[in-house]
């Protein structure tokens, strides 16, 4: 039988980029601060377990349903910006230069993984894409297998639907340096270059 | 691989090379701890089967990036009788830019956490061992790669691999993205039941993925081919070259053309790969063709002695080429080298490696077969674990 101590130790362990040391150095800061930081954090999680919803329209994680950012009238509705996750959704939203819509799918196709086309929000994609007077919906996914595949998946099934398809470039990052990229950035960089004046 | 310029080193202009000076193995394979100081010139270690000289050579093969000369798990590394004590490889080396520091270990283990590597340079720890990459040069000949020329194209294709690995450190990452996209596609088509859309999303990834890795095995092969016709060393003269769907094409076609005929090969091979569980076309059925120029003959029909002086010559290549590039002499392992060469090929074999300046570690089981280093070398004894100057 495991002590309080340890089974708060072993949950925590199981949380994404904790490991059982940072798990027992946080179980120990929490009992030393019992008022200040144990108690506001079960109160913290008990409401987001029980007021966090999953947005049935895009698929993001808010206090409400439809989300804040599905009912911002100030966000263009025909762009529809389509990522793997709620973190990537995140990420864009810190850059802050999106002022479109979202949909989050859920994941990336994976043979190995067992992750199909049915188990990702790609059906509830087609219909927004169909109905909601979408003209553009940009492809902001991750440049690993994955990513890539689901995103050739996506395209083909967006293109027949009559809406813009668009995915985000591959190249030089901001402040890099062309001495220091792989030859395939490179090539990709080249591939996807802009006119400049 | 960045773009540089092929000039022999000449004696007046030749660089520094990368030495060991201190050598520190604890807890590792046949050795409990040992400790061995030693000079540039190259090191002979010789003794019985058994004794650990080939530990010394993978201990050492261990400062660079990757899993050693032998691919070893790291609790393979790990001495039994000192289990609990996790081993370690501690070097000071000699370096163009001066001392250089390197420590390398597994790390102690602790609950959760998988068995890793700790890499420690100039004292700080590194986020990983690829950190090593950039201040160590290092390559290696061993018995186990004789068999390269006779065996199957995979072992020769891997051997190219880990050659461009050496110039170009994100090859490794293509082979393994290629490698995850051909096995998502395999399991789709297992299956059965996959989407012609999902597998063409699959087969575009693969086709990109095999055109760079094709590219960067043929920018090798080009760079190795300068470096062998200005050799002037004794040993026969591979004719090297590396054949697949995608190097034959990209010598004469734009690489997006390229990336075309490979998707429409994956397309039209669907059914039978299904039906075989393998991939007929791709960069992974791709082969290091290597030979004998001088007899216009295949380095497989080649003697065992010549295929032995075909690798040697083609190493001989690559360390010069390493050289250049990275202005510095690399470290040479050279494990049981003297097997299969006549005195004659031998005497070349340790010309060559002195007109290259770099340290090269060798062994075997014959003091005798390195009398001609004699005058230059610094000879150990290996027996039990043990190491003695001579």
């Amino acid at each position: 039988m495991l002590s309080p101590l340890d089974h708060l130790a072993r949950q925590l362990a199981r949380l994404p980029g904790i490991g059982p040391r940072s798990a027992r150095r946080m179980v120990l800061h929490m009992l030393k601060k019992r008022e200040g930081v144990m108690y506001p954090l079960i109160d913290s999680m008990t409401r987001a377990a029980e007021q966090v919803k999953e947005c049935t329209t895009c698929g993001n994680l808010g206090g409400s349903d439809p989300c804040e950012l599905c009912t911002d009238r100030t966000r263009d509705p025909t762009l529809l910006c389509v990522v793997e996750s709620v973190a990537d959704l995140w990420a864009m939203e810190r850059a802050r230069v999106f002022r479109g819509r979202y949909h989050v799918l859920g994941g990336t196709l994976s043979a190995l993984d067992g992750v199909r086309p049915a188990d990702l929000r790609i059906d509830k994609l087609l219909t927004r894409a169909n109905d909601a007077g979408v003209k553009e919906v940009i492809l902001a996914l991750n440049a690993t297998v994955e990513g890539q595949t689901t995103a050739h998946y996506l395209a083909e099934r967006l293109v027949p639907i009559g809406v813009s398809v668009t995915r985000l470039a591959h190249g030089l990052p901001v402040g890099g340096e062309l001495d220091h990229l792989d030859d395939g950035t490179l090539a990709a960089a080249l591939l996807a270059r802009r006119q400049a004046g | 691989m960045g773009a540089f310029k092929l000039h022999a080193p000449t004696a007046s202009n030749a660089p520094a090379a990368l030495a060991i000076g201190k050598l520190s193995l604890f807890s590792f394979r046949n050795y409990t701890e040992v400790r061995i100081h030693c000079d540039a010139a190259p090191i002979v270690l010789v003794g019985a089967n058994g004794g650990g000289k080939t530990n010394l050579l993978e201990a050492i093969s261990l400062l660079a990036p990757g899993r050693g000369l032998r691919r070893a798990l790291l609790a393979d590394l790990q001495n039994r009788t000192l289990s609990s004590e996790p081993w370690g490889v501690a070097a000071d080396l000699d370096t163009p830019d001066g001392p250089l520091v390197i420590g390398t270990g597994r790390a102690p283990c602790s609950e959760g956490t998988q068995d890793h590597r700790l890499v420690h340079i100039n004292g700080q720890p590194a986020r990983s061992a690829n950190a090593l990459a950039e201040p160590i040069a290092l390559t290696w000949i061993t018995p186990e790669m004789d068999r390269l020329v006779g065996e199957g194209a995979t072992a020769r294709r891997k051997f190219l691999d880990r050659l461009v690995y050496s110039f170009d450190p994100a090859h490794g990452a293509r082979v393994r993205r290629y490698d995850k996209a051909m096995r998502e596609r395999l399991r789709l088509l297992r299956e059965g039941r996959a989407e012609a859309v999902w597998l063409a999303g699959l087969e575009s990834d693969m086709a990109q993925t095999a055109v760079a890795i094709a590219a960067a095995r043929l920018h090798m092969i080009r760079h190795l081919r300068t470096v062998l016709a200005e050799s002037d060393d004794p040993f026969p003269r591979p004719l090297i070259a590396a054949r697949g769907t995608a190097e034959d094409q990209l010598t004469d076609h734009p690489a997006l053309q390229v990336e075309d005929t490979l998707r429409a090969a994956f397309a039209r091979a669907r059914s039978d790969d299904a039906q075989h569980g393998t991939c007929a076309v791709g960069a992974h059925r791709s082969d290091l063709r290597i030979t004998h120029r001088a007899k216009n003959c295949p380095a497989e029909s080649c003697s065992t002695g010549e295929q032995k002086a075909l690798l040697i010559a083609l190493m001989l290549a690559y360390v010069r080429l390493l050289t250049i590039q990275r202005d510095m002499a690399p470290l040479f392992l050279l494990d049981d080298i003297a097997a299969h060469l006549d005195s004659c090929r031998r005497a070349a074999l340790f010309d060559a490696l002195r007109a290259l300046g770099c340290q090269a570690w060798l062994t075997g089981t014959d003091q005798d077969d390195f009398a001609a280093l004699a005058p230059y070398a610094q000879f150990f004894r290996v027996t039990d674990g043990q190491v003695t100057l001579l």
